[in-house]
C-alpha cells in the first residue's frame, strides 16, 4: 500500500499511546483490539521508536494484518486491520 | 501386517501428542535474582509476552522471593533465623538494590526517577498489570523455608502459588521459551 493509500484509509479507531514507553503501546493496542470488529482498521499513535518494530511483530503473531506506517514529526502512525 | 500398521500408528499418535505438548505458546521464567534491574527486566518481558497472548509462568526462587514481600504486612511466629533473614532481606519491590551502580541507594532512586521521566511504568504497576493479564507467579517453597518466609507476607497477587521444582520443570518442558534471570 502506498503512503497516499494509507493516508486515505477509513480508520475505525485511533489509539493514542504517545508518551508511554515499552511495553505501554503494546498494552494499549492489546486492550483496544477488543473494541473493533474483524476487518476494521486501527490507527496507533506512538512516540516510542521500538513500537515501529513491535506492532508489526505483534500483528504477525496475533494474525492481524499490518498495513503500514506514516511518520510524523514527533511520533509515528501505525495502521492495522483486525483479523 | 495390519497389527504392525496399527502399532506404528499408535506410536506416531503418541509422538505427535508429545510434540504438541512440548510447544505450547508459553514462556516459563526462573526469576532468581533479587536485583531491582533484573526484576524490572523480568516483569517487562512478562507483561510484553502476556500482551502477545503468550501464557507466562514465573518461578520465583532464592533472592527474588524477597521482591514479593508486602511492606505493609508482617507475620508472627518466625524462628530466630527467619527473623534475621526477614530483617536483612529487602521488604518488597521498594527496597531492592541495583546490580550495578547502586551507590547506597542513589542509583536505585535515579533509575526510578528516570523510569518515571520516560513514562516507563513502575515495578509495582508492572506487577499489577501482570496480574491483570494472568501472568502466573509460582514461588519456590524451598527458598521460602530456607529464608523463613511465609505466604502471608507476600503481596496480594491474583495468581500466586507456592510450589516446588517439579512444577517449574513441568511448566518449562511444555513451553516454547524458557528464561533464567
Amino acid at each position: 500500500m502506498t503512503q497516499e493509500e494509507v493516508k486515505a484509509l477509513n480508520v475505525n479507531l485511533i489509539v493514542d499511546a504517545r508518551g508511554t514507553a515499552c511495553p505501554g503501546p503494546l498494552l494499549a493496542v492489546k486492550k483496544a483490539i477488543g473494541d473493533i470488529e474483524s476487518g476494521e482498521i486501527m490507527e496507533v499513535l506512538s512516540s516510542d521508536e521500538g513500537t515501529k518494530h513491535d506492532i508489526p511483530r505483534w500483528c504477525d503473531k496475533m494474525e492481524h494484518e499490518f498495513i503500514g506506517i506514516l511518520e510524523e514529526d514527533s511520533y509515528t502512525r501505525l495502521f492495522l486491520k483486525k483479523a | 501386517m495390519e497389527n504392525e500398521f496399527e502399532k506404528q500408528f499408535l506410536d506416531l499418535q503418541k509422538k505427535v501428542k508429545r510434540l504438541e505438548k512440548g510447544s505450547k505458546d508459553q514462556l516459563t521464567m526462573v526469576v532468581f535474582s533479587g536485583d531491582l534491574d533484573k526484576i524490572i527486566a523480568a516483569m517487562i518481558i512478562s507483561v510484553g509476552a502476556a500482551a502477545m497472548d503468550t501464557k507466562v509462568k514465573l518461578f520465583f526462587t532464592f533472592w527474588a522471593t524477597a521482591a514479593l514481600r508486602d511492606k505493609k504486612k508482617s507475620v508472627k511466629g518466625k524462628n530466630f533465623m527467619g527473623k534475621m533473614f526477614g530483617m536483612m532481606l529487602p521488604k518488597g519491590t521498594g527496597k531492592l538494590k541495583l546490580s550495578k551502580m547502586h551507590m547506597m541507594g542513589m542509583g536505585a532512586s535515579m533509575i526510578k526517577g528516570l523510569m518515571k521521566k520516560n513514562n516507563v511504568p513502575s515495578l509495582e504497576e508492572m506487577f499489577k498489570t501482570a496480574g491483570e493479564l494472568g501472568v502466573e507467579i509460582n514461588v519456590c517453597e524451598m527458598s521460602m523455608n530456607l529464608m523463613g518466609m511465609k505466604r502471608e507476607e507476600f503481596i496480594d497477587y491474583p495468581n500466586l502459588n507456592v510450589c516446588g521444582v517439579a512444577t517449574f520443570l513441568a511448566d518449562a518442558s511444555e513451553s516454547q521459551s524458557q528464561l533464567f534471570i
